[in-house]
């Protein structure tokens, strides 16, 4: 029965205001079940305070063999990464 | 003697709650979706954890007996469940709709005991009552969802709730004991709960295409100890181990 049921992708927001965060994939006929099953599958330990779901199929990815010139023009230019200066500890997450 | 009655609530409250989790926890593995599996059992730690509020505060009452002690060292007859949370499982739809008449009279019950008089009931309702309102929440959406959902679903479903329909009027009608509880401020009128539980059953039914059976005799004695045949073979499962190896630990 569950091979019907669309899969969905399951983000949960933790509790320290950072950004959602892709949990896992379940089953659901609608979105509204797919957030139900959600909080009893992924937030049993508290471990969320919003919960997204987006139907798999109407996610967009980009494909592994395109890694090549996707990725490694970044490789070693390290730039680019902004490590050159201490980040204030007020700031919080980055 | 109010303490009596209180610690006949505590008991009628715990041994809903346990009954329930040991028929749901059957399910755990044989749900029909690796989701409802998880759901049902989530639904049934959830009642375990009120089960041992519940049967603790009994136990206190009782003079220092524990959860456990209640929970697996009574007999039937000492039991105060309800009879529908003891019938079987059947198939999906029978546990759905006996899930979901229980849970339609448990939310407002433990709302109204949230002012309880006895400030520990209180306690203990207002920590479970989370809980409940989304186990209803769920419960009454499938209920919606398969009522209303193919021709098959529909009839499994009318057939669970004729089935069921009249083991729900023995959580609604008072007895000698809920009437003294009341007039004491210790828990509610059960007329209140009576009247919310109708209004959520019957708009939940209309959407679900369902309808609810007419002059349905009510079955009951739970609440006294008169159990049906199916509450010894929950019983024999529970406690098998605690009887035949007393005080096991692991």
């Amino acid at each position: 029965m569950s091979n019907e049921w669309p899969l969905w992708e399951v983000f949960i927001r933790g509790q320290h205001g950072l950004s959602h965060r892709h949990v896992g994939s379940l089953h659901a006929p609608d979105a509204e079940m797919a957030i139900k099953n959600a909080r009893d599958v992924y937030t049993r330990r508290n471990e969320g305070v919003s919960i997204w779901v987006v139907k798999a199929s109407d996610i967009a990815a980009s494909s592994p063999e395109e890694k090549g010139p996707l990725f490694e023009p970044s490789n070693s230019k390290v730039y680019r990464h902004p490590t050159f200066y201490d980040i204030p500890d007020e700031v919080g997450h980055m | 003697m109010p303490n009596a009655d209180s610690r006949e609530l505590a008991l009628r409250m715990g041994d809903n709650c346990l009954i329930l989790a040991q028929r749901l926890g059957a399910w755990c593995g044989h749900a029909p979706a690796l989701e409802e599996d998880i759901a049902l059992a989530n639904t049934a730690l959830d009642l375990i954890g009120q089960t041992r509020l519940w049967l603790g505060l009994a136990g206190e009452m009782e003079g220092g007996k524990s959860a456990d002690d209640l929970a697996f060292q009574r007999d039937a007859r000492a039991f105060r469940n309800c009879l529908l949370v003891e019938q079987p499982n059947g198939d999906y739809a029978h546990t759905l709709v006996r899930q979901f008449l229980f849970d339609a009279w448990h939310a407002p019950m433990l709302t109204g005991l949230m002012k309880s008089a006895d400030p520990r009931v209180a306690e203990i309702a207002a920590k479970s009552i989370k809980e409940v309102d989304y186990h209803l929440e769920r419960s009454t959406d499938l209920v919606i969802r398969l009522g209303d959902g193919s021709e098959e679903s529909h009839a499994r479903m009318q057939s669970a709730l004729d089935d069921f329909y009249p083991f729900a009027g023995e959580l609604l009608t008072p007895d000698a004991v809920d009437e003294a509880l009341a007039e004491a401020g210790l828990a509610l009128d059960l007329q209140s709960v009576r009247s919310a539980w109708r209004s959520h059953v019957a708009a939940t039914l209309q959407e679900a295409t369902l309808t609810a059976p007419v002059d349905a005799p009510v079955r009951k004695g739970g609440k006294q100890g008169l159990h049906s045949e199916a509450l010894g073979y929950v019983l024999a499962e529970l406690q098998w181990m605690q009887r035949a190896y007393p005080g096991a630990e692991w």
